[in-house]
Formats: C-alpha cells, sequence, structure tokens
C-alpha cells in the first residue's frame, strides 16, 4: 500500500513537470498525427451516419464475415456443452419422469378431446367476429440469439437472420407468447433487436380487458426486479384487475396489434388524479433467451394493405 | 515484415475475441445484470504495453464493432475506446512493465470514466437523473468486475507481448 502511495506520488511529479510522456512509448508527432486523423474519422462517421443511414452498410457487410461466424461459433459451443452436461443430469430423472407422463397423457388425451371441441367453437366464433388480425396469423421465421449487448447499459441483442432471410427493420420480435423486441439494425446475415426491457424503449399499449391505452417504457433500474413500468393510462371507473393482461395497442406505428407484453403487477393513480401508472411483468423471461421468432410483417405493411384494400373495394 | 503482420494480426484477433466473448460467454457470467468490460481492459492493456499508436488503432477497432452491431451513432464508441488506447499508450511505459498495480489502475480508471461518460451522453441527455442509482447498481459493478478481470488478463496480454518482443530482438539481431 506504502509502496504505492509512493509510485502514485512519483507519477504525479514527473506528470506535474512533464516527463511521464517521456517514457518508453514517447508520444512523437508521428503518433499526434495519428490520433487528429483517428479522431477526424470519427467524427465524419458520427455526422455522416447522423444526417445518412446508409453509412453502415459497408461495415456491416464486414460484419457479416468477421464476427458475426466467430459469436455463431461460440454459441454453437456453448449449446453443446448446455446439453452436454444436461443429459448426465437428467438420466436419472427420466425414468421417473416417464412414468409420470404416461399417466398425464392419458389425462390429456381426455383433455385434448373437450379443447378440440373448444377449438372448433372458437374458430366460428372468430370467423363470426373477423378477428383475422390475430397474432397467431402472421407469418414468422425462427431465429437463434447468438450475441447480447457489450455494455450493461442498454439490452440489444442480435439475431442470426439478416436482410437476406427477409428481416427487416421495424419487424416485431416475439418468443413464446411475448413480445421481445423490434429489429433495429440489419446485415446481410444478422440483424440487432432492441427489446422492451432497455431502457429506450416505450410501447404503446392497451390493457385487454378494458381497453385502455397506456405507455410501456423499459427502464434500467427495473431490469433486476424484472418489472416494466406503464404510465399515462387515463383514470376512469375501469377497474384494473392486477394479472390483468397488458397487449400492444392499435394505434402504434411500428408494433402488431394485439401481441401480449405482460400482466399487471401494480397500479396506482398519480398524483395529478387525471392518469394511473404502475408496473408489468413481462411476458417473456428476458435473462434466458435463446430462440425468437421474427414477424414478417412491419405495421407499415399491413398498414399498406388495409389501406389498397379499401380503395379497392 | 513477417514479424509485423504477425504482431498486427494477433492484436487484431485479440480484439475480435473480446468482443465475441464479451456477447457471447459473458453474458453468461453477468452477476446481477452486470459483466465486465472485457474490450476496455483489452485496449488499455494493449496500449499499455505497446504505446499509443497500436493502442488507439486497437482501440478505433474494438469501438467500430461495437457501433456496427450496437450502436446508434456509428464512430461514438470508437471515438471513446480510440481515446481510451492513446492515453493509455501514453501513460504506460513510465513505470516497468513487471509492476501490476498502475496498469491495473489506469484501466479502472478508463472504466470509470466510460461509465460516467455513458450516464452523461446517453441517460442524462435523455433527463434520468437518478445519477446515485446508476452509480450503485451499474457503475461500480463493472468497475469492480472490471478490475477482476483486468487482474487475471494484463499477465496473459504482456507473456504473449514478451514472446513476441524477445523474438523480434532476436532477428533484429540476426540482420546486423
Amino acid at each position: 500500500m506504502l509502496s504505492f502511495w509512493h509510485m502514485g506520488r512519483a507519477f504525479f511529479k514527473a506528470l506535474l513537470k512533464g516527463k511521464a510522456f517521456m517514457g518508453k512509448h514517447s508520444n512523437s508527432l508521428k503518433n499526434k498525427y495519428w490520433f487528429g486523423g483517428l479522431c477526424m474519422l470519427c467524427a465524419a462517421l458520427m455526422l455522416l451516419s447522423f444526417f445518412a443511414e446508409q453509412v453502415g452498410g459497408p461495415f456491416k457487410i464486414v460484419a457479416s464475415f468477421t464476427v458475426i461466424p466467430m459469436q455463431q461459433g461460440v454459441n454453437q459451443v456453448g449449446i453443446w456443452l448446455h446439453e452436454f452436461s444436461d443429459n448426465f443430469k437428467t438420466m436419472k430423472s427420466v425414468q421417473a419422469e416417464n412414468e409420470k407422463l404416461q399417466e398425464e397423457l392419458d389425462m390429456l388425451m381426455a383433455e385434448n378431446n373437450a379443447l378440440q371441441q373448444e377449438k372448433y367453437e372458437l374458430e366460428r366464433l372468430r370467423e363470426l367476429y373477423k378477428l383475422d388480425m390475430n397474432y397467431a396469423e402472421y407469418e414468422k421465421i425462427g431465429a437463434h440469439v447468438i450475441g447480447c449487448d457489450s455494455g450493461n447499459w442498454f439490452s440489444m441483442f442480435t439475431i442470426d437472420k439478416g436482410s437476406l432471410d427477409g428481416v427487416r427493420v421495424d419487424m416485431n420480435v416475439i418468443a413464446g407468447n411475448g413480445l421481445v423486441g423490434i429489429v433495429t439494425e440489419t446485415g446481410p446475415t444478422w440483424a440487432t433487436v432492441r427489446s422492451v426491457i432497455d431502457d429506450s424503449s416505450n410501447v404503446s399499449a392497451m390493457v385487454l380487458s378494458t381497453s385502455d391505452r397506456c405507455i410501456v417504457n423499459g427502464d434500467l433500474t427495473l431490469i433486476n426486479d424484472g418489472k416494466l413500468s406503464f404510465e399515462q393510462m387515463e383514470n376512469n371507473d375501469n377497474t384494473i384487475v392486477i394479472g390483468d393482461q397488458v397487449v400492444t395497442s392499435h394505434i402504434s406505428d411500428k408494433y402488431l396489434q394485439g401481441i401480449l407484453i405482460g400482466y399487471v403487477r401494480e397500479v396506482s393513480v398519480d398524483s395529478n388524479n387525471l392518469t394511473r401508472s404502475g408496473y408489468i411483468t413481462p411476458a417473456v423471461d428476458f435473462k434466458n433467451l435463446q430462440e425468437v421468432l421474427v414477424i414478417t410483417e412491419t405495421k407499415e405493411d399491413v398498414k399498406n394493405k388495409t389501406n389498397t384494400d379499401s380503395e379497392v373495394n | 515484415m513477417k514479424l509485423k503482420l504477425k504482431r498486427v494480426l494477433l492484436t487484431v484477433l485479440f480484439v475480435l475475441f473480446g468482443f465475441v466473448l464479451q456477447g457471447t460467454l459473458f453474458q453468461r457470467l453477468a452477476l446481477g445484470s452486470v459483466k465486465p468490460n472485457l474490450l476496455l481492459v483489452i485496449v488499455a492493456s494493449v496500449a499499455f504495453l505497446r504505446g499509443p499508436k497500436e493502442g488507439m488503432l486497437s482501440g478505433f477497432l474494438a469501438g467500430i464493432l461495437i457501433d456496427i452491431q450496437f450502436g446508434g451513432l456509428l464512430g461514438f464508441y470508437a471515438f471513446f475506446y480510440m481515446v481510451t488506447g492513446y492515453v493509455n499508450g501514453l501513460l504506460g511505459g513510465t513505470y516497468y512493465e513487471e509492476n501490476m498495480r498502475l496498469p491495473v489502475a489506469f484501466i479502472a480508471a478508463s472504466e470509470f470514466c466510460y461509465g460516467v461518460l455513458i450516464y452523461l451522453l446517453m441517460f442524462m441527455l435523455r433527463s434520468e437523473f437518478d445519477f446515485p442509482y446508476y452509480f450503485s447498481h451499474i457503475i461500480i459493478p463493472e468497475l469492480i468486475y472490471t478490475i477482476l478481470v483486468a487482474l487475471a488478463l494484463y499477465p496473459l496480454v504482456r507473456l504473449i507481448n514478451y514472446r513476441l518482443e524477445t523474438e523480434e530482438k532476436r532477428s533484429m539481431g540476426k540482420f546486423v
């Protein structure tokens, strides 16, 4: 500790005398030119990419030849190791589970019959209500998550499908039964997705039972608690029950209607007495995201389609 | 010439591996959703051992990779990592390389600046003023975790650098 203090003092003395930079790597004029040049390159890139989107194009193509295959490779090794260790763990439990599953199977067979009947009923009812906007009918493609954001500040990740597979910016990404996020960037063989728990994410949503609209915000301070916050919900007579489903709203520009975001966890009236806010438990487990589905239809497409339809009619 | 190429390739490989591991393996090593900043450790170590020029070039490469995949503005992270490489390169070589404390202290200082800068530019400008929260939940844990990684990684980078340097010296001797 003492020697550390001495070292520090010596360093600052040297710094004051201007000797600190006279070490092995002296700051030659050439280095200053390099530094200046790179600074200007960075500034130029920032300015260009601020005004024109396409500047990143060449870089993205380079990335899909270098980094992306490596990420895919490392990921494959990880999955393989995971499965390997899983095999050993599950060996014993599998047999016990098998018997239990046999029993369950009989039960489920009976249940399935009942559900089949209900399914026909549902289909009939759907036709009746013309619920053709259900998201079970959207075209989807599956993708693996191959890399996550390098920092701790944002929640973005890369997937292994890109523009060559038909992925475009603003496509919605879902996993299991809930909304994961939205595609923000695409390369030839990869795409970047911003998840709804990202601090800069805002989604226009509504409570399914009451159709009250609200804004769902990702919040870095809530990520560890597994929560999302929502706000700007009208404070009307509709009661919202804990556990109510929150889905994407019909007025959203980027998100398709009716995708499940999560369940209401807490709700309270704001101090202005006009709006309500609270927290949502997301439907997706963001910590263990491995496979996602990309809906290959953007809200823009849906809007254009309905426009042309109405023109024809 | 051949050796120089070897060195360039090794440095590029270092940065690439850092970037790939950061996004894949280190995701699994996160404690409380905070993971160490491996790239910063690599850039600062290379800069410390090899001087400002190689420092800023490897910093630029690391930064531009982050920009391509995750950044909004191309060149933002590139600029930050480049400056980190440059400054650490200037500071390196002042003391004996065998001493671990100073490089690690500088890596820690760079990491701290990184955290504060990201907060100022990306969060405070979006009017999120809860600095104490971000400070205690992101900046400090990331700092501690990064220092631990630096303690393990810096000797490795130094060892490889030492090997290359002796090889270079030997071949120089041959020609003279």
